[in-house]
Order: structure tokens, then C-alpha cells, then sequence
């Protein structure tokens, strides 16, 4: 791979359709065009009120063709993992496979209403109960609600659940949340939204949080931390007993933000750590789509005695007269709903059916391919990059484009090169801590062939930034649209399509 | 570049000029060096208290929003709207037009908790981004 000369390797477009400019939807519409035509009613017709008609509703007038044509056009200008590779540090854009899509569009699951009597939906109730079982068992927790939709939705019933937990028991004085300065930006954000402080604590050079710096923070004040184990920069945390030990002994409680938990699938359970509560991504360990809307899932998973305090309902199992039966049960400390019905059942069906496809040693091998193929792509780019923090990394890395900006090429104008390649960029400019940020993450989907695509891919735009930066400046150059102008774009938003004024006809002079 | 030799400076990356009990507070060349474009600013209003070491604002670039702490504690008397509405100002002007509060000390003495022009140089050759 590395005797691969440079501008030898496929670009972007090859293979895909040629395509002018596409029009906003607005812009294809043509008055009076429908693309349904509603049968006679065979009922009276009532007419809205006219208090909730509006005419400013700009809506477009089209055929069904060209909408099929406008959003099929448009997602071929989409990068997917279904196209290509998707590095995206801290996401985990691995491949979604499509026989979840069929379980999930199985009339039994598809086909039913949150309002249905439990009765009538065991099946659903029995594989939300069974996700909850093998979520528990995997990550070393006793209880597990579905209900939050992301991460950071996780992250807020998690937090919730601290300031819960020291309620009931009078615990007033816990005000502060500990927070590590690689986290994400959410963990910040959602201590604040639950009403606490934010006390962040410092990486030491080695990557980990900064035990001296935790001990010295954590106290009688403190209702709290959160953590990513394994971090954010893709490390695992070599003190994570003794963090947990210190803010379990200051009386506070410890979640896990599970970003990462593909690294550690089968190898570490952090209920087994001591980690009071955990959210899980099903869009990214358990292969739900992630891109695209999702919709993401973040389930949440506390140890025993913290189960009381999980959001209701919860899907229980009891025992029947004619065996088991499924049902929902409210929480007796319960800190409320966080999504209507039962959160994203879709995405329940979808990772339930990963993990019974992948069994225990199949998750296991998920991880360790995970990790493999990071430390594959590690090693083959370390002389060319510098290294934030020279380990062995855990399922993602974080590179620095420091040495490249000595030469006026900034990790911008190298991830703009990467789609010359027909590659998605990794994450850029995070975690904050590093400079020039490089997050690559290339899960455990990526065969080796296409982990030397992308190995060719970054040494040669290390070569160029060497020996012809202004391609890097330049880049991309082989995508439909070049550089865009993202900083006129922010400061000069314009989010709504208003349609053109049409010139005023003057009326014709009477004779 | 060297910094301006009257101001003083924060491991945050933010400026102070002192000027009897007031000062005037914005981002260090540096800082908007690393943030690159800036697009968007968020500030206290008037009357408003800040505290030592905490966030007071947000400063958004194309990479990143990054907060602007608070150099010492104090009561904000002015707000430079102008910065406001021209974010850009802190790329083109980060020690003039872009400073961004003036700040009523409330303990006079934190400021001697700041890096002069010349350790904050050394300082930011070493550090990382804002």
C-alpha cells in the first residue's frame, strides 16, 4: 500500500450518477400539479374553521415522480456507510445491517399502537423486556429503561436520576457535577439543564482523567460525575477504579456516558467497575441507523438500588397462570416520563435483533475487531501524524494536524481532501483538548482492503502537505460542490426558502 | 507576534486592561487564532455578575463554541454591542474594537492572579486551543 503512488487512487463520483444542481422541492412546483387524487368523499363535508386556515403556507405543488426523483436525486449526493467509509470519531458509523430492517418492518412490530391493551402486544412487550435482560447482562447493571431517544437524552435521565437519588434522601447540598474537560459537550450541558454546577476536571498527560485533580474536587458538595470510559480520545482510563472510589466516597454517584462501549463489548462490563448508571447508543454499538435522523435510541442501565428511580413506565415480566407474561409497571420513585409511549420501538426491534444475530462471543468479536482495526489504521499513520497521546488505543484515535500546520494546511483542509477520495472526513477540531483534532474511528464493518484505502488515502494527503499544500487549501476539487463559504453560511443564516417576487406587469394603457 | 505589554492575560486566553476599579476584558490574538472565523458571540447584559474562572459567554467559530471565563469577579458596566453585531471584529481587531465587557472589580487584588504579555506568550506557544 505504501509503494501506491500519489493521484493512483479511485475519486470521488466514479460510479455515480452525473448531476446538475438539484432545485429546492419549492422550486418544482408547479400550481395545480397533485400528486394524489382523493376519491368523492361519501361522507358530509365539514370545512376547517376559519380560524385555523392559514394562507401563508407556501406548500409545493408536485407529482409523485418528482418527488421520488427530487429525494432519490438528493440521496445520491448523500455520503452513507452504504456508499463508503465513515470514520466519524466518537459516532460509530459501522454498517447497519439490513436484516434488521426486515424484523423491524414485520406487521407484528410494525403494524401496532402504544395504545393497544397489553394483552394484545406480548410479543413487543416480550423483546422490550428481553433487550432490557441482554443490555443488563452486557454492561453488568440489574435494571434498564428504553425510553430516552439519544445520548444525550440518556444522559439527562441519568442525571435526573442522581438528583433523585439525593433527594429522597434529604441530600441536599449536592449542587456540582464533575465533569472531564474530553467529555462531550453534552455531559456539560446536560448538568446544567438538571440544575447543577459544573466543575471541570482536567486530562493529565497521559489521557486520563486527572486523579489528583478529582480528589481534590470531589466533596461533600458533590452529587456527581460523569464519565466516558473509554474516553474520548480513545483511551481507556487507567484509574477508573480509583475516579469511582474517590466520588463513591465523597457520596456521590457515577455515570457512564456509552459512546464508547464498542470497544469494550464482551471485555469489560462497567456495572463490574463500579458505574452507578450508564446510557447505551443503539445507533452506535448496536447498529440502529445513526445518520440521517435515526431516530437514535439511548437506553439507560442502573444498578439494583437505584432501579426505583427509573422513568415509568417500565416493561416488566410477572409470572402467569399459563407462564410468563409481560406488562407495565410505574417506578415507585419514578422520575417521570422522558418520551412519549415507549420511546423509539423501532430501534428496540433493530438492536435486539444485532445482538441475538451477533450472541455473546459475536459481540465480543464486534469489540475486538473494533479495537484491531483502530490500532490497524494507528499504526500505519503515527510517522505521518503527531499523536496526541502516544497509546494503544481502544476502538477510536485522536490525531493532531499540528505538524501540518507548520506548513499552512490546517485539519479543515485535509478532511475537505478526504471527500476528494469518496471518504467521509473523521471528526475534526474534538475532543477540544487536542489541537488540530483528527478523531478516526473506523469500527469493526471496514475490511482490511478498505482500511488501506483509507491508510493511502491520509499518507498521501500527509505528502501533500508537504509538497503542494494549496491542493489541500484547494480541496475538495472532484466533489459536485467545491469549498463551500461555512463561514458566511453561519454568519449569514438563511434557513427558509421565500419565494422570488415576481415583476409587477404594468397594465396595458387603455386607447 | 508579541502581545500588547499593557494587557494582562488568563490561561483561558482572555485580555484584561485595567483601568482604575474597571476593566476591559476580550479574546487574546491568540485565542482567535486557534478558533478561526469567528461567527457568533453570546454575552452578559448589563448589571449582570461575573465570577472568577467561570464561563460568562460563548464564542462560536466554524470549528467549535468555546466559553469566555470570567478573569476575576465583578459586576459587567458596559457591553460592546458593536462586537455583537460584527463578531469578526475579534479576527480583525481582538485588542481594540473586539473588546467585549468592561468589568467592575469587585476584589482588585485578583488581578494579580494574571500572566503578563510576556508569560502569556510562553504560555501560548505551549497551550492548545482556546
Amino acid at each position: 500500500m505504501r509503494g501506491m503512488r500519489p493521484g493512483s487512487l479511485p475519486v470521488a463520483g466514479q460510479g455515480r450518477q452525473a448531476m446538475a444542481v438539484e432545485p429546492l422541492i419549492h422550486e418544482l412546483s408547479k400550481a395545480g400539479r397533485r400528486g394524489v387524487e382523493f376519491p368523492q368523499p361519501d361522507v358530509p363535508e365539514t370545512p376547517l374553521p376559519s380560524s385555523l386556515l392559514r394562507d401563508e403556507l407556501d406548500w409545493p405543488e408536485v407529482s409523485e415522480i418528482d418527488v421520488i426523483r427530487h429525494y432519490t436525486r438528493l440521496s445520491q449526493k448523500n455520503h452513507a456507510v452504504d456508499v463508503n467509509m465513515y470514520p466519524l470519531g466518537s459516532c460509530t458509523m459501522k454498517y447497519n445491517p439490513k436484516i434488521n430492517e426486515a424484523v423491524a418492518r414485520y406487521p407484528g412490530f410494525a403494524q401496532i399502537h402504544p395504545y393497544q391493551d397489553p394483552s394484545t402486544v406480548q410479543g413487543a412487550l416480550e423483546l422490550m423486556v428481553e433487550l432490557q435482560e441482554m443490555l443488563a447482562e452486557i454492561s453488568g447493571f440489574d435494571a434498564v429503561t428504553l425510553q430516552p431517544a439519544a445520548g444525550a437524552h440518556g444522559e439527562l435521565t441519568g442525571v435526573l436520576m442522581i438528583r433523585a437519588y439525593h433527594e429522597l434522601r434529604g441530600d441536599t447540598g449536592r449542587t456540582k457535577i464533575l465533569v472531564p474537560d474530553s467529555a462531550h459537550g453534552t455531559n456539560p450541558a446536560t448538568a446544567m439543564m438538571a440544575g447543577f454546577q459544573v466543575v471541570t476536571i482536567p486530562s493529565d498527560a497521559r489521557g486520563n482523567v486527572d486523579l489528583e485533580k478529582v480528589r481534590a474536587s470531589a466533596g461533600p458538595d458533590t452529587a456527581g460525575m460523569m464519565i466516558t470510559n473509554p474516553n474520548t480520545l480513545g483511551l481507556w482510563d487507567e484509574h477508573i477504579r480509583e475516579v469511582i472510589d474517590v466520588v463513591h466516597e465523597a457520596g456521590g454517584l457515577v455515570y457512564n456516558d456509552g459512546a464508547n462501549f464498542n470497544a469494550i463489548l464482551g471485555i469489560a462490563r462497567p456495572g463490574d467497575l463500579g458505574i452507578d448508571i450508564m446510557h447505551f447508543n443503539l445507533h452506535k454499538t448496536f447498529s440502529t441507523p445513526h445518520g440521517g435522523g435515526g431516530p437514535g435510541s439511548g437506553p439507560v442501565g442502573v444498578r439494583q438500588d437505584l432501579a426505583e428511580f427509573l422513568p415509568s413506565p417500565l416493561a416488566v415480566r410477572t409470572e402467569g397462570a399459563d407462564g410468563p407474561a409481560f406488562e407495565w409497571r410505574q417506578p415507585t420513585q419514578g422520575i417521570g416520563r422522558l418520551h412519549s409511549f415507549h420511546g423509539n420501538f423501532g430501534m428496540h426491534v433493530r438492536a435486539y435483533c444485532y445482538i441475538r444475530m451477533h450472541g455473546a462471543a459475536g459481540l465480543r468479536q464486534v469489540s475486538e475487531d473494533a479495537v484491531l482495526n483502530a490500532n490497524y489504521l494507528l499504526a500505519n499513520l503515527r510517522d505521518r501524524f503527531d499523536l496526541a497521546y502516544d497509546r494503544t488505543c481502544m476502538h477510536e484515535f485522536v490525531l493532531s494536524g499540528n505538524r501540518q500546520k507548520r506548513n499552512g494546511v490546517r485539519t479543515l483542509d485535509m478532511a475537505k481532501r478526504l471527500l476528494d477520495f469518496g471518504l467521509h472526513p473523521p471528526t475534526t477540531y474534538f475532543p477540544l483538548i487536542v489541537p488540530e483534532a483528527i478523531m478516526i474511528e473506523p469500527t469493526e464493518t471496514e475490511s482490511k482492503e478498505t482500511l488501506d484505502f483509507f491508510i493511502a488515502a491520509m499518507r498521501q494527503i500527509a505528502d501533500e502537505a508537504e509538497r503542494e499544500p494549496e491542493v489541500l487549501t484547494g480541496a475538495p476539487h472532484r466533489t459536485e460542490y467545491k469549498r463551500l463559504d461555512e463561514v458566511g453560511a453561519n454568519r449569514n443564516l438563511n434557513l427558509r426558502w421565500s419565494r422570488p417576487v415576481e415583476p409587477v406587469k404594468e397594465p396595458a394603457a387603455a386607447d | 507576534m508579541a502581545s500588547p505589554s499593557d494587557l494582562k492575560f488568563t490561561r483561558t486566553h482572555e485580555w484584561v486592561r485595567l483601568d482604575g476599579d474597571v476593566a476591559t476584558v476580550g479574546i487574546s490574538d491568540h485565542a482567535q487564532g486557534e478558533l478561526g472565523d469567528i461567527t457568533y458571540l453570546e454575552l452578559p447584559e448589563e448589571g449582570d455578575q461575573v465570577s472568577q474562572s467561570q464561563p460568562f459567554g460563548i464564542v462560536e467559530s466554524v470549528k467549535a463554541a468555546s466559553d469566555i471565563y470570567a478573569p476575576f469577579d465583578g459586576e459587567v458596566v458596559e457591553r460592546n454591542e458593536d462586537v455583537l453585531e460584527a463578531p469578526e471584529l475579534v479576527n480583525s481587531s481582538p485588542y481594540e474594537q473586539a473588546w467585549l465587557l468592561r468589568i467592575r472589580l469587585s476584589d482588585p487584588s485578583q488581578i494579580e492572579s494574571l500572566m503578563d504579555a510576556s508569560s502569556y506568550d510562553s504560555y501560548a506557544e505551549q497551550a492548545g486551543p482556546h
